[in-house]
């Protein structure tokens, strides 16, 4: 074991290959950690109110680095923070009135994307009522409306058409923010959302929260569905590690197995495997995958089942077969057979044992051409229906035009985890055959 | 050697050994040509009893005959006399005798032959969501209009990967461990991601940054008028899915076969070759490439094996107009009988290729060729 360590420290590809792979696992542990499997999946599937206050399309946040002009990212401000000022005046018969501040500053030489606030009431009968006005930092008081709201409430500020035509036809998110001496960059200070509640019942609430949508988000940015990208990269690398390795150990074993009976059995049943070998070699695995997946299941480990089912055939049960005919004439497999041993016993205690690191390197070769098929279905639109996975993510993004619109951190982030995956396991791979088949000379 | 001398010393011994070696040519592709057609026929009988397993196959004919005649009664005005439940129980009698006549309630195992037939022909009726551009809903007019891109756009690739990766691997047997050498090894892992995924790379540099060449499709919108001008705009549009072919199965190819030519390089007739004082060029191309060939078609062949199935996504991602974006669009629109004749398409298509290699590779295979020695395997 020491031995090998030292040796592998003698090739530089594969110290950088086990370095992508251990980054990889270190990922998909804190992936598992942090975000529980029913909760990734909840997060990654959306709906209402899961992805209410982050942008869409939205670019990662650490890309301001890079930029002169600074782009905003999302503000969310509360009633029910610390900071917030609200204050809950009665004034008798029941009527209470609610004076709620909002304050923001913003520094950002861009527009917000969207503009929108959410509201949330109790009440029995009577619903309150709400005013809502926006103070820029020079003075100036725009109302943007009054309404009568239910128990959750979300205004749409962007959307509102009639506010649009009040600031002269532009769109709220960049009217309310642009600097009257130069209409093209937004006024930077301390923005306030004052919105006054009037409540009709004793026990009356109403909370406000205000959310100005960035054109950055986190470390990955958004989709076209508002979802964090980073979930389903964090999350893609503990389901594209355990594809990968079950996939290829699963095969190799199957593969070797199979092999060591042909060789051994010799005869119709090598014939058989031969030949069946043959024909399944050249079936079109992608077609048959894109069918089981579409006529029977989508579920990841379905797909895994067929893939090692039609992966236990290949180029690869030749090369072992070559080498468990000579390791047939070896002296202790007769002497195995002179005590008695049965056929399984010398295959499984005898023949595949002493080929077996031969499997190592072909094995952790194999690893990233699963990882891609994986990716490859999910492009098709075949990927698992409830996990978030890397191939996922390209796939949304083809879809949604990334590449032509611009979009370029959608695609690049998902391919450059599956570039480390890939090439991870194929450097360490590499230096490995060359590690492990001088000792195969010996046999 | 042996060869040459045979045909100055005894033409009559000459012809019949050409007789001969044309005779086993045959024989070997023949055999070769019935493997691939038995594979065929697996893969088709295969593609049937996993589309029917979910009784998808079954439920696509029934569902035809169905809709069929809701569609005459619908049409003929006598109906409209009848009350509603006789309508039903008309159309269900009409809907059963049709089911009988069209052999659907005999058991599967027979009615599997009769799919199997009609998947091998192509003749797989209607499909049910999908039109071909001139308007037929016949899965046969929308396959036939499909496959003519994926020929070109495979066929192109696979050539240009064939001649680049042999004058590359050439190049480099001619300078072992230069610095070139060096990096072709380090790039030869490339092969573990497929084309589309450099594809996505590709456009985003070549499209996307710098603007040269276009995102995706086979022709500008409108199609220029002409013949010049049309070629040059399927070309530029092919640029770029060519190169994400060529990217993916290069760097290992150029090495593994490098590698072939050095080992042939260090026998012994090369070097007695060398002593004779032929030139370079001359033992290149009899005494490496020759032996060497039989070896690169062989691994060419597992190369092409990969590129076929990496073909569905990469001409998804490029929206290249061929079977493989047939395919995405059938899966997203859950389109039967044209995904089951999709994957009877490339299970031809695969066979057809590697049956094309195989006789390339028994013309250059002098163990397929000349007589005795083709046992030898």
């Amino acid at each position: 074991m020491k031995n090998l360590w030292t040796q592998i420290k003698s090739y530089p590809s594969a110290v950088a290959g086990l370095a992508m792979i251990l980054l990889l696992v270190v990922l998909a542990v804190y992936a598992v950690v942090t975000i529980p499997y029913d909760q990734a999946v909840a997060l990654w599937k959306g709906g209402d109110n899961v992805w209410l206050e982050t942008p869409r399309n939205a670019r990662p946040a650490w890309f301001n680095f890079f930029y002169r002009e600074k782009k905003p990212v999302t503000i969310v401000r509360r009633t029910t923070d610390e900071d917030a000022t609200k204050t809950n005046i009665d004034l008798g018969g029941g009527v209470i009135l609610s004076d709620m501040v909002l304050e923001f500053d913003f520094n950002y030489d861009d527009f917000p994307t969207e503009l929108a606030i959410f509201f949330t009431s109790k009440y029995q009968a009577a619903r309150p009522n709400v005013t809502v006005n926006w103070v820029t930092p020079d003075g100036r008081e725009i109302p943007l409306g009054e309404m009568t709201i239910r128990a959750s409430e979300s205004f749409r500020v962007s959307q509102d058409s009639r506010l649009v035509r009040r600031l002269g036809g532009r769109n709220p998110e960049v009217g309310l923010f642009a600097d009257p001496d130069n209409p093209s960059k937004p006024l930077k200070g301390t923005y306030r959302l004052v919105v006054e509640g009037l409540m009709f019942e004793e026990d009356s609430d109403v909370d406000a929260s205000l959310v100005v949508y960035g054109q950055l988000h986190g470390l990955a940015g958004t989709d076209h569905l508002r979802r964090d990208i980073m979930v389903a990269l964090l999350w893609g690398a503990p389901v594209a590690l355990a594809f990968g390795l079950v996939a290829a150990v699963g095969s190799s074993i199957a593969t070797m197995t199979l092999a060591a009976a042909s060789v051994w059995f010799g005869g119709w049943v090598d014939w058989l495997i031969r030949r069946i070998n043959e024909i399944v070699m050249i079936l079109p695995l992608l077609p048959i995958l894109i069918m089981v997946g579409l006529f029977y299941s989508r579920s990841i480990w379905v797909v895994l089942g067929v893939v090692i089912l039609l992966g236990i055939f290949g180029s690869s049960i030749l090369t072992y077969r070559s080498m468990f005919l000579q390791v047939k004439q070896s002296g202790y497999i007769e002497a195995a057979r002179a005590y008695g041993a049965g056929s399984g016993r010398i295959i499984f205690r005898y023949m595949i044992p002493k080929i077996l690191p031969v499997l190592i390197p072909g094995f952790v070769t194999q690893v990233p051409s699963f990882v891609f098929l994986e990716a490859t279905l999910s492009v098709l639109g075949l990927g698992d229906p409830v996990l978030p996975t890397w191939g996922k993510l390209l796939h949304d993004a083809q879809n949604n035009g990334a590449l032509f619109n611009g979009h370029f951190y959608w695609v690049l982030e998902p391919a450059i985890l599956l570039v480390i995956a890939g090439f991870g396991f194929a450097m360490l791979g590499f230096a490995l055959d060359r590690i492990f088949n001088p000792r195969l000379r010996g046999l | 050697m042996l060869n040459i001398g045979t045909t100055q010393a005894a033409p009559a011994a000459a012809r019949s050994r050409i007789r001969d070696s044309v005779s086993r040519v045959f024989k070997y592709t023949a055999v070769r040509g019935i493997t691939l057609l038995v594979t065929v026929v697996i893969a088709v009988y295969l593609t049937i009893l996993i589309a029917n397993g979910g009784g998808y196959v079954d439920e696509m004919r029934k569902g035809q005959i169905r809709e069929q005649v809701a569609l005459e009664m619908s049409s003929n005005p006598e109906m409209a006399l009848l009350t509603i439940q006789q309508r039903r129980e008309l159309e269900n009698s009409l809907v059963e005798s049709r089911i009988k006549r069209a052999g659907l309630d005999r058991p599967f195992f027979v009615r599997s032959f009769e799919y199997l037939w009609d998947g091998l022909t192509l003749n797989l009726g209607r499909a049910e969501y999908l039109v071909s551009d001139s308007g037929s809903r016949q899965v046969r007019n929308i396959l036939g209009e499909r496959l003519a891109p994926t020929l070109l756009l495979m066929a192109s690739g696979q050539l240009l990967l064939f001649f680049s990766g042999m004058s590359i691997a050439l190049f480099l047997s001619r300078r072992y461990g230069s610095l070139l050498d060096r990096i072709v090894i380090a790039l030869a892992p490339t092969s573990t991601a497929p084309a589309w995924f450099y594809g996505i790379f590709l456009i985003l540099i070549f499209a996307g940054l710098l603007g040269w060449l276009p995102f995706s499709g086979m022709i500008d919108a409108p199609p220029p008028q002409g013949f010049l001008p049309r070629t040059l705009s399927i070309l530029k549009h092919m640029i770029l899915p060519v190169g994400a072919l060529i990217v993916s199965s290069i760097f290992p190819m150029a090495y593994s076969w490098r590698t072939f030519f050095l080992i042939y390089s260090s026998e012994d007739y090369v070097e007695m070759a060398k002593a004779k004082g032929l030139s370079d060029r001359q033992i290149e191309r009899r005494y490496v490439l020759r032996p060497t060939l039989p070896t690169i078609v062989t691994s060419f062949a597992l190369t092409l094996i990969t590129l076929w199935v990496g073909a569905i996504v990469l001409e998804t991602v490029f929206a290249w107009p061929g079977i493989g974006r047939l395919t995405q669009q059938a899966i997203n629109m859950f389109d039967t009988p044209v995904i089951v004749a999709t994957t009877v398409i490339y299970a031809y298509l695969l066979a057809l290729t590697l049956f094309l290699l195989d006789i390339i590779y028994s013309l250059v295979d002098p163990r397929v060729k000349l007589g005795g020695g083709g046992t030898r395997s």
